[in-house]
């Protein structure tokens, strides 16, 4: 790890001049540091923007949820406004990581953590120790995660760059919910759709992964409260019970009256680069009864899009168990 | 700050002492309130969990160097250069030791060297990971940075993996790796197979996995006037004295190893890796004290690991159970310069009464580092391939899978005919399976469904080898009346502080408060290593004689009778005598160093146990989850039984990880292992380990083994476990599986 130049910003306009200016923005540094061990990233400057208090915090507006950038993944959990209005983000919030994290894991960087694809990570801080190509890390090289039976692959929006997913649980939940990402920059302040503000590969090759464009910081979260998101909840399949990301997630806002789904918002994670709506399935389940049989097939159906690697037919079958059971949680039969 | 979120990682310990040692009907024990056999509580456990607790490299002296290793990044080539300036060129770089400026070395003892070959000493690489350079800086950063620019040109080939390799037959002689019989073959196992009612064949893999202890390896070498001082996170700090001895021509008491505390080790600190050599090289021609500290990358290449083994087991047996053959052949991957064998059969010879045996221990040899022992080696892999194959009968031939093990129960070692030292599985099986509840099983597979849950229940039993080494100790009564127990023996989180004072003290006749324990020095008693089990039995039994010994002394002293406790100082003062010595020792039969199964000695040792496990699989989200366990052990006295308690309970948590969760995947195009950090390799946490598991002894007393009637327990409890989750995983589901872990693919419906 190299040296770097590190400040403490005061003010969000401090902090937006340095991220101009082209320093990296630190608010937890959980993953940040990570990637400056492994050699994923070398930053010359930080700028810390932890103590920007104005960007902390979870309050009521008019019908949305406004959830600062620096809200740690423990106090968005927590929190009793977002467990009435959006439980499924207070869950995946304390599904991620682990208890110590979450006190000091940002709502802001998670949805800016990146792959967990191993290759991806390889011990490596010079390009010339990378072990193996991948794009990620070295442009151009290959990827070497295409043509491995690796189980947590994408099965939507892959290329043959690169097949890796998104592995955050609060960016499915974010993307359920029809939330929007407030934005400030050189361009000035704009919002991003949290169902738009990943990219998959075949939209943005295998180095652009977000729309966030460089000097830009995230201030906060709105999140839109209605009734699908008031009944909503988050399953996380993983091959651990805690401490581990999702195999799959399914992410559901459900709105219902006597067994039968009114509108029904779902979103799936880590099968894609970015969370994936299901919107073809969540018309088709609009008037469907809360059935197990009925929601199951309609998952299937969704699944016919899926583009497993070879060797993993059996991961759009378990997206698909995934996503009908957390609809039939959400309804309550489960 | 939110402290807990209240949702997971909530585990009350309920010890429930009453009933952990019990008699042959299940009654309970009473426990004693002090010396052997109480439940006392571990003598350094604040220690650890306060942080107070100061490992061997972490007090470093002024001016130590931090060394970092320079890693072939592929698995296989020749080194055509290695270009140290641009590492030379950063701040605070001291110094980069290169191949050239290795010193001539002696000859290499394999173990307690973990490997024959010696890195830096020509131009082949031989495995990812393996040491080319070694940079000397004044900070870790600036060491890890200068050995992230010094530049290796390599001409790479490609690497042979297990998956790649040829089958082959290890050498046995002179191999220290190969300290049984690589075969066996008793009665005529084809001709009973050709001839049985019913036969299973399968093929079994249990994968490689590391040790993925707390503490990664770490020493720090000093020389003072001519003498080496390593401070060592080790498992054998005696076994680093005659490692470094021969290759550094020097004569063994000049070699001074000390080791507070050791972080785990799980057996990856057993023998002498690479690191522990080059770091007193590298301060000899630094001419200061040098620090490695391997990382947690360098866990996966620069120590060892449980090599994969796959098995292939065929049993016949007739109608009525009885087993008429089995044959269990190995083979497991090991390093081209190094026949490590991974015994994958051990327990197969040993534990059923059947006429004809064939085991079989092979190897395929690799690019890849030398394997190491690893909780619990040999029976570990193996016994879930035969503890799989004997369920695997019991529904071919309908036979309830206990009832199937108590017909083929063996008497005495059907491989040595020898008898057993003490053997009481019979009363494991029958406890176990009282407590568990095992009466009331459905026979049948998917016979219990709880909403989207099946639920079914597994058993294996264990068998675990039991070795030995040649041990001494003193116990040191002070003039001021304290008392202190010395041994060179280590504490790697089993208990030995606790444990030792509490044998001197039961007898010395005395409590064990207050008993000082000095261990993990080559300047205390020379002891074996601790692994293997061994260090309660060996150590144990040293410490027990030199009590012994110390009172037979304290009794001259006073004429007659030993005096009580309180007087003890005012003996030795009256007598003028400033400290009162007693030595101990424990001997193994033909004066051997080691033994395995009681070697030379007229009964076969081994320890045993019963692992009845419930599980509830979830097919539509293909997930798998122990609900409960219930254990119990024949392993001889226990005399610490909170402490073994400990002990059993980790070795079921590495069987749920063996059986669920690990693997060391190696990605066979580079030879490299895909992952080298904890958050590609998952370990079981306590959110994955029900609160229900259920540890008992069968109150036991090996008077052949040791002179307190031990035998061994810390990989005991290991074994078997996989077998009984992959077990119940087929009565819940009806599918078996036979490659570890279980996965998602394996259940998902
Ligand atoms: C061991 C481990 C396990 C984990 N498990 C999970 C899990 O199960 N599920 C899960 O969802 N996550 C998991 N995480 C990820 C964790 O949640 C993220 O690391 C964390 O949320 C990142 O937040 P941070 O504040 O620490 O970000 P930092 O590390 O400070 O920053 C991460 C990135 O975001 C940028 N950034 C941060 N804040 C802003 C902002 N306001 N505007 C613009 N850019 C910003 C930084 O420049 C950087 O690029 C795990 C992490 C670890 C280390
Ligand atoms: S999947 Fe993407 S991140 Fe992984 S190796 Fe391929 S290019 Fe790299």
């Amino acid at each position: 790890m190299e040296n770097f130049r590190y400040q403490s910003a005061a003010t969000l306009d401090a902090a937006l001049a340095a991220a101009a200016n082209g320093a990296t923005v630190a608010a937890g540094t959980s993953e940040l540091i990570n990637w400056m061990r492994l050699g994923i990233t070398a930053p010359n400057g930080l700028v810390d923007i932890s103590r920007i208090d104005a960007l902390r915090g979870v309050r009521q507006d008019g019908d949305s949820l406004v959830i600062g950038a620096l809200t740690t993944l423990n106090e968005v959990g927590l929190s009793e406004a977002v467990r009435d209005g959006a439980p499924v983000l207070a869950e995946a919030a304390l599904k991620a990581a682990s208890a110590q994290l979450r006190n000091r894991a940002t709502l802001g960087g998670n949805v800016l953590q990146r792959t967990r694809c191993p290759y991806f990570r390889a011990e490596a801080v010079t390009d010339a120790r990378m072990p193996w190509p991948c794009n990620k890390r070295v442009a151009g090289s290959g990827c070497a995660a295409r043509d491995m039976p690796y189980s947590r692959a994408a099965i939507f929006g892959w290329t043959d760059a690169c097949v890796a997913t998104q592995p955050s649980d609060p960016v499915v939940a974010l993307a359920a919910l029809d939330a929007v990402a407030d934005i400030d920059g050189p361009d000035g302040p704009r919002q991003i759709a949290m169902t738009d503000f990943h990219l998959a590969q075949e939209d943005g090759g295998a180095e652009r992964e977000t729309r966030l464009s460089p000097g830009e910081l995230i201030l906060r979260y709105r999140v839109p409260v209605d009734a699908a998101a008031r009944g909503s909840v988050y399953l996380k399949v993983r091959e651990r019970e805690s401490y581990e990301y999702a195999m799959v997630s399914a992410a559901v806002c459900l709105d219902h009256a006597d067994g039968v789904i009114r509108s029904a918002r779902v979103a799936l994670g880590s099968v894609a680069q970015k969370p994936w709506r299901l919107l073809q399935a969540e018309g088709a389940l609009a008037g469907t009864p809360l059935d197990e049989a009925a929601v199951q097939a309609v998952m299937n159906g969704a699944m016919e899009a899926a583009r497993p690697l070879p060797g993993q037919d059996w991961k759009p079958r378990l997206a698909a168990n995934a996503a009908a059971r957390a609809v039939l949680m959400a309804g309550g039969m489960v | 700050m939110v402290v807990d979120a209240k949702v997971e990682n909530v585990h009350r310990v309920d010890v429930g002492v009453g009933r952990l040692i019990v008699d042959g009907t299940g009654a309970a024990v009473e426990l004693p309130t002090r010396g052997i056999g109480s439940t006392e509580r571990r003598h350094d456990g604040d220690e650890k969990v306060t942080g107070a607790a100061i490992y061997a490299a972490e007090a470093p002296p002024v001016g130590t160097l931090h060394g970092v290793l320079v890693g072939a990044p592929v698995a296989r080539g020749q080194v055509r250069s290695i270009d140290a300036r641009p590492a030379l060129a950063q701040p605070g770089v001291v110094q980069v030791i290169l191949p050239e400026d290795m010193p001539e070395l002696g000859d290499v003892f394999v173990p307690p060297f973990a490997m024959s070959f010696i890195p830096m000493t020509d131009e082949t690489v031989r495995y990812e990971g393996q040491p080319l350079a070694i940079v000397l800086a004044e900070t870790l950063e600036q060491a890890e940075h200068g050995a992230a620019l010094v530049a290796v040109d390599i001409a790479t080939e490609e690497p042979v993996t297990f998956e790649t390799g040829e089958v082959s037959t290890p050498v046995s002689e002179g191999n220290g790796y190969a300290f049984s019989a690589l075969d066996t073959d008793h009665g005529d196992a084809e001709a009973a197979l050709a001839d049985a009612a019913a036969v299973v064949e399968a093929d079994y893999v249990a994968p490689s996995r590391h040790h993925n202890m707390m503490e990664p390896s770490a020493t720090l070498a000093e020389w003072r006037n001519g003498e080496l001082h390593m401070h060592d996170s080790t498992q054998w700090t005696y076994g680093i004295r005659y490692a470094l001895s021969g290759l550094l021509r020097m004569d063994p008491g000049a070699i001074h190893v000390r080791c507070p505390y050791t972080g785990g080790g799980f057996g990856a600190k057993g023998y002498v890796w690479p690191h522990q050599l080059l770091a007193p090289i590298a301060a000899r021609i630094a001419g200061r004290p040098v620090k490695i500290a391997i990382g947690r990358d360098g866990c996966y290449t620069g120590t060892g690991y449980q090599p994969v083994v796959r098995s292939r087991i065929r049993l016949g047996a007739g109608t009525d159970g009885r087993l008429t053959a089995i044959v269990h052949e190995t083979e497991n991957v090991t390093s081209r310069f190094d026949d490590y064998v991974e015994f994958g059969s051990a327990g197969t010879r040993s534990l059923y009464a059947c006429p004809n045996v064939r085991t079989s221990t092979r190897i395929v040899s690799a690019d890849v580092n030398t394997p190491t022992a690893m909780r619990a080696p040999h029976e570990g892999p193996g016994m879930f391939a035969l503890e799989s194959a004997i369920d695997e009968l019991s529904y071919d031939i309908g036979m309830d899978p206990l009832e199937l093990r108590l017909a083929n129960h063996a008497e005495s070692d059907p491989h040595t005919g020898k008898p057993f030292s003490s053997n009481r599985l019979r009363d494991a099986y029958a406890e176990g399976a009282r407590r568990f509840g095992w009466d009331a099983r459905p026979p049948g597979t998917r016979a219990r469904i709880e909403g989207h849950k099946l639920i079914g229940s597994g058993m294996a039993a264990a068998i675990m080898s039991t070795f030995r080494f040649s041990s001494s100790a003193r116990v040191c009564l002070a003039s001021d009346g304290t008392l202190r127990v010395e041994a060179g023996t280590q504490e790697i989180g089993t208990g030995t502080r606790t444990i030792f004072p509490q044998i001197a003290a039961e007898r010395l006749g005395i409590s064990a408060e207050g008993i000082d324990m000095r261990l993990g020095s080559t300047e205390l008693p020379e002891t074996g290593g601790t692994f293997g089990s061994s260090s309660t039995i060996s150590v144990g039994s040293a410490v027990a004689h030199a009590a012994d010994d110390l009172h037979q002394r304290l009794a001259t002293l006073a004429g007659g009778e030993v005096p009580p406790r309180d007087q003890w100082a005012d003996l030795l003062s009256r007598n003028g005598i400033a400290e009162l010595i007693g030595e101990g020792g424990f001997t193994l039969p033909g004066e051997a160093a080691f033994d395995a199964h009681g070697g030379a000695g007229a009964h076969f040792m081994a320890t045993w146990g019963a692992v009845f496990v419930e599980v509830e699989v979830d097919e539509g989200l293909g997930l798998a989850r122990l609900r409960r366990c219930v254990a119990c052990y024949s392993a001889g006295r226990i005399l610490n039984p909170v402490t073994a308690r400990s002990q059993m309970i980790g070795g079921i948590i590495w069987g749920v990880g063996r059986a669920l969760l690990e693997e060391s995947a190696m990605d066979p195009r580079y030879g490299r292992y895909v992952s080298k950090n904890l958050s590609g390799v998952h370990l079981p946490i306590n959110a994955d380990i029900p609160q229900d598991i259920d540890v008992a002894f069968i109150d036991e007393h090996d008077p052949h083994a040791s002179a307190i009637g031990v035998r061994g327990i810390g990989e005991l409890g290991e074994v078997g476990v996989a077998a009984a989750i992959a077990n119940a995983v087929y009565h819940a589901t009806g599918r078996r599986v036979r490659d570890l872990p279980i996965k998602f693919e394996h259940l998902i419906g």
